[in-house]
């Protein structure tokens, strides 16, 4: 891993008296997404668009990269087909619409983003095939996607192959650390440890039942659960630990055990179809999640998910992760009033959404800080960028390539969004190699 | 594991997983009994069994919003509504299935499979474009979705009730409709000598198009009533494939008294061993057991004539 | 059926050579190293059609579980790769080092006992074989010796293929679970990963697989082969004629095992990973789909659907990726409907007689195993 650039430094030419950078890029891009007026108000703070004549072509591509003198290209692969597309379908549409706006604000060092997209149709060997074909074939900058644990596992390895830059958006189990990903999703001690505490200080919860679908990211976060909770909440205790196989529909069985065991809080990581399944059983047996009795709080449920389970099904519950779409500041209101524009007025915008659609902005913030499109100048600029201009609030990225970011607990309402009932004072760090926690 | 309860509370929790497993034995049978008319009385494997039962759930998904749009006054009673549009709109795409493709292939049993095996990787891409790539959530009335306090401990959801009620009313219309009707005779007469049947004047192609057509709408209906319990997406259909066939297998292919009584054993086996076991570990034994039984006994538990 | 004794008529002589060619010679100088990697995985898939052919076309035995082979092969490769890569330099990281990442991430602290063998190139390339064999043959002694086939059989193996992918997901301390065994690297010390190790992987690959083809070849032209074809047509009259068909049966199913078997290994070696999303139901049956697109009658047949059903969806997923699983489905409905014999039916039937014809010669035996009738 290369040691934080400071990105002052790196910054080269006529912007480099312009600080703090990123603030401006946010500036700009409300200003190309509120239009004429205020666009001219806004430039007067803006940098101009960067020219691509300042940026010649063979000095920002050494390495043979699809950059010509208007355009660069980048891959989006994610499963459009398959039973992930349900998930990854949002991260699509995150992507395709930030770099509509990059794009709309005059690209990356003057060139125009141009993206490919391929399918990994929820196939692990094929997300291999098609990440390799992106890097191989069509020499793509950088790309934007993988959804699962698995697909990133299987691409990964090409990734470091053949130098490529993946920006990875899923909250997941850590243990990893790749000189060619960017994680901007939460890894696990970020997302659950937080949210633990909270809901034994403010719930005063003692006993914890601990359900997940049967795959590396809930067991792995349960490992996380389980460790904080048995040593370092004071008198918790961990009653019940329970995993169903990818796509299990019956979960009347555990809910019961649930009643036997009556736990303060149901910590649940069910995913896909199994998720509404579950919240659907839980609420027909009787559990009325706004009684909190127990508590139901999760880490697997975004407002993607509510979608297929209904907002009436879940309401009560609560979520744990980094961004939800009720979030009230700035940056957010014009996030979702951009999303909605370009894909509909009934769309929702979960966590996974919104970190996917940090790739593109943190990768054009790489590229201008490193004035390169090399992926070995863009992964030096790396550490250390950040952005004010995100929807979630502020970010910056960490140098082992996760993102430092502000977890938030949720309160499921009936109408399928979340109200934000805590957030951490600062940003939290993460720490995909936590000791103590293994 | 028990000694921490009282012995009123431990019945409750018996009784509670007592139903739990009633009602999965009922789902076992809503999803069975229209692959067990097919796959039974016709020999063809319809690969896109699950396919149609989302079909099922898609119609109720429209009609969910149809009725919250424009009737919402009639919003608790549309689930009705919607099951029988649901019959109907499965049921006739399986009436047009039958006429473009399988009438063809009832001398090649095995090759049906690939055949529908195609037909559901089409269907699922006409829901995925039609519908999207997200599950769609179908608005359940209130009434549905509560449970009922029996005593105060034990708590019987009410959805169970209905997907209960609903497979009895199922199991017993099909068996009416197979062995009270002219159809059922017919069905059955086809079943045993297909050219003895035709010679005395059963008109076996619209018999058999009728079968699949009723079989594929049954498979409707289930998909309908999932939409209380499961989620409702372009591929949830896979998610139901495998258990639904080994039901029907298990059971002995040509008798539907087979079908319920494997999916009676299964669902109990399942249940019980998820209770004391964890999950994964639960659906693996179960499995086994079903494939160790068939492996001793492959004629399944009740059949009417021994193997091929 | 065949009219042919010898070993290789002249036209499958010609059969061979065609597909010879086309596997060493075209392809390599038509493609890239990406693209003749890809075709090299495809090719993978063909061990397990010309399984396939022998249980299926000629033995009327339809398995759904071939993947639980092509898995358990790729698998027992897989593991040794795996011990290869994970040297205690590599995994330093790890709170356990020299075991592999997957365990360490699942609290293990030591390698299981029975991953210790695959620390041996020679027991593991066994295992590539015996294994799936193994498993083959006690799923072929239950089922045939108690005469289960036709449909009853298929589904059973399908439930074999479920049951393999949830174990192999729930254990994954000890298998890799869901990820499946990644991040492959070296084979006794020689990089898998680079442009020159495909290449040769590709051709090692090409050899081994004319290696299954002359074994189905030899297979289909003995005795045994007639006795399955006829087994496959009236199976009581061979019972009567004082044969033991399970015993056939259950020989033919463990060859069709093996050939898998060795299909998985070399996917894994070519991929790079190995994971249960091949053994499941899915690309069970997408197998049976590549023999049957092929002509589940032909060997050579078998090769060609593999190559080309994979190569139409890696090509429909580029160019309409959001449309790609109609043509698909479309491809499945029409190769049973209008052509059940596969590509080789139709090589028979239209190709072969204006071959013939152009070239003024008979047309009796053409492609190899196209036959007139359609199975079953």
């Amino acid at each position: 891993m290369s040691p934080g650039v400071n990105f002052d430094e790196v910054l080269g030419g006529d912007m480099s008296n312009k600080k703090p950078t990123n603030l401006n890029n946010g500036v700009s891009r409300r200003a190309v997404l509120a239009g004429g007026a205020a666009a001219l108000t806004a430039s007067l703070f803006t940098p101009k668009a960067l020219r691509a004549a300042d940026y010649p072509t063979a000095e920002v591509n050494t390495t043979g990269l699809a950059v010509t003198d208007d355009t660069v290209t980048i891959g989006i692969l994610h499963s459009i087909t398959g039973t992930m597309a349900i998930s990854e379908t949002g991260s699509v549409q995150a992507e395709k619409l930030a770099i509509e706006q990059i794009n709309a604000q005059g690209g990356i060092l003057g060139r125009k983003i141009e993206y490919i997209q391929e399918d990994g149709a929820s196939d692990w060997p094929t997300f291999a095939e098609k990440a390799k074909k992106l890097l191989v074939n069509d020499k793509v900058a950088s790309v934007m996607g993988c959804w699962t644990s698995a697909s990133r596992k299987a691409v990964l390895p090409v990734f470091e192959q053949y130098n490529g830059f993946l920006y990875y958006p899923t909250f997941y189990e850590g243990l990893e650390e790749s000189p060619n990903v960017i994680y901007t999703g939460q890894e696990a001690t970020q997302q659950i440890i937080a949210g633990l505490d909270w809901v034994a200080k403010e719930k005063g919860a003692k006993s914890f039942y601990l359900l997940g679908s049967d795959y590396i990211w809930p067991r792995t976060s349960n490992k996380i659960a389980r460790k904080h909770i048995e040593n370092f909440l004071d008198g918790a205790k961990v009653v019940g630990e329970e995993y169903y196989p990818l796509g299990h529909t019956q979960f009347n069985s555990v809910i019961n055990k649930i009643r036997l065991k009556k736990p303060d809080v149901i910590y649940a990581i069910v995913v896909g179809g199994s998720n509404v399944a579950f919240y659907k059983q839980l609420k027909a047996a009787g559990i009325d999640m706004t009684k909190e009795d127990p508590i139901v709080l999760t880490i697997s449920v975004t407002e993607d998910e509510i979608r297929g389970i209904g907002g009436e099904n879940i309401e009560g519950a609560y979520a744990c992760m980094k961004y939800f779409q009720s979030l009230t500041n700035d940056n957010n209101i014009e996030f979702v009033k951009a999303f909605k524009e370009m894909w509909g007025d009934d769309m929702v915008i979960g966590d996974v959404t919104q970190a996917a659609y940090l790739g593109p902005w943190l990768w054009k913030a790489a590229v201008e800080a490193a004035g390169s499109f090399d992926v070995d100048k863009v992964r030096a600029a790396t550490p250390g960028i950040e952005l004010t201009s995100a929807p979630e609030g502020y970010v910056k990225v960490h140098e082992n390539h996760h993102l430092w970011s502000k977890t938030r607990v949720g309160l499921a309402k009936a109408d399928g969004q979340y109200d934000v009932v805590f957030e951490t004072a600062d940003l939290v760090e993460p720490d995909p190699f936590p000791e103590g926690y293994q | 594991m028990f000694s921490d309860y009282s012995m009123s509370e431990l019945g409750a929790i018996f009784a509670m997983q007592g139903f739990a497993g009633l009602i999965l034995f009922s789902v076992f049978v809503l999803m069975a009994l229209g692959l067990a008319i097919i796959f039974g009385q016709m020999g063809v494997i319809n690969m896109a069994h699950g396919e149609f039962m989302i079909l099922g759930a898609y119609v109720t998904y429209l009609m969910s919003n149809l009725f919250s749009a424009y009737m919402p006054g009639l919003f608790s009673a549309y689930f009705f509504v919607a099951m029988i549009l649901a019959f109907i709109a499965s049921g006739a795409l399986g009436l047009l299935v039958e006429w473009a493709m399988i009438r063809h292939l009832y001398k090649r049993p095995l090759d049906t499979l690939l055949a529908t095996w195609g037909l559901s990787l089409i269907l699922q891409q006409i829901y995925r474009s039609v519908f999207g790539a997200r599950e769609v959530g179908v608005t359940i009335p209130d009434w549905m979705m509560g449970s009922m306090p029996v005593t105060d401990l034990i708590e019987v959801p009410i959805n169970g009730i209905f997907v209960m009620v609903l497979a009895v009313s199922i199991s017993i219309a099909v068996y009416v409709l197979m062995f009270k009707s002219t159809w059922g005779r017919q069905v059955r007469a086809i079943n045993q000598n297909r050219v003895m049947a035709g010679a005395v004047g059963i008109n076996t192609e619209w018999t058999d198009r009728l079968t699949f057509g009723i079989g594929c709408g049954v498979a409707g209906v289930a998909g309908s009533a999932f939409t209380m319990i499961g989620s409702t997406g372009p591929t949830a259909g896979q998610l139901y494939i495998v258990d639904t066939f080994l039901v029907v297998v298990f059971g002995g292919a040509a008798s539907l008294l087979g079908t319920i009584a494997s999916a009676f054993s299964i669902s109990q086996a399942q249940s019980i061993m998820e209770f004391f076991l964890s999950g994964s570990m639960a659906k693996v034994l179960t499995l086994l057991t079903i494939v160790g039984i068939l492996m001793i006994r492959p004629q399944g538990l009740f059949a009417l004539k021994l193997r091929k | 059926m065949e009219t042919s004794n010898r070993f290789l008529s002249r036209s499958e002589i010609i059969g061979f050579a065609v597909l010879a060619a086309v596997i060493f010679i075209v392809l390599p100088v038509a493609l890239d190293t990406f693209r003749l990697n890809l075709f090299g995985k495809y090719l993978t898939y063909a061990f397990v059609a010309v399984g396939l052919v022998l249980c299926w076309g000629a033995g009327g035995i339809l398995s759904l579980g071939q993947g639980v082979f092509f898995g358990l092969g790729g698998y027992c490769m897989a593991m040794f790769l795996k011990l290869e890569a994970s040297t205690p330099e590599n995994t330093a990281i790890q709170s356990t080092p020299g075991i592999p990442d997957f365990m360490d991430w699942n609290q293990l602290t030591a390698l299981p006992a029975w991953w210790q063998p695959f620390n041996s190139l020679a027991f593991a390339l066994l295992a590539v074989v015996a294994v799936p064999v193994i498993f083959a043959f006690i799923i072929g002694v239950a089922m045939f010796t108690r005469r289960v086939g036709g449909v009853y059989f298929a589904i059973i193996t399908q439930a074999f293929a479920a049951i393999l992918t949830i174990l192999i997901i729930g254990q994954q301390g000890y298998t890799g679970g869901v990820n499946g065994i990644t991040d492959l690297r070296t084979l006794l010390g020689w990089d898998i990963r680079t442009d020159e190790a495909k290449e040769i992987l590709y051709y090692v690959n090409g050899v081994l697989l004319f290696a299954v083809l002359f074994a189905a070849q030899y297979v289909r032209k003995s005795k045994l082969g007639r006795l399955l074809i006829a087994m496959r047509d009236q199976e009581d009259r061979v019972r009567f004629s004082g044969y033991n068909v399970a015993n056939f049966k259950i020989f033919v199913f463990c060859l069709g095992a093996a050939f898998a078997g060795i299909g998985g290994a070399m996917f894994t070696l070519q991929v790079g990973f190995m994971s249960p999303t091949l053994v499941g139901i899915v690309p069970s049956i997408e197998m049976v789909i590549f023999c049957a697109v092929g002509g589940r009658l032909s060997i050579l047949g078998a090769v060609y659907g593999a190559l080309v059903v994979n190569w139409a969806k890696t090509t429909f997923s580029e160019s309409f990726p959001e449309l790609w699983l109609l043509g698909l489905g479309g491809l499945f409905i029409a190769v049973v409907m209008a052509f059940p014999n596969g590509l080789a039916g139709v090589y028979a039937e239209h190709v072969a007689p204006r071959i013939a014809k152009l070239f003024n010669k008979s047309a009796g035996d053409d492609m190899p195993g196209a036959a007139k009738t359609p199975a079953e």
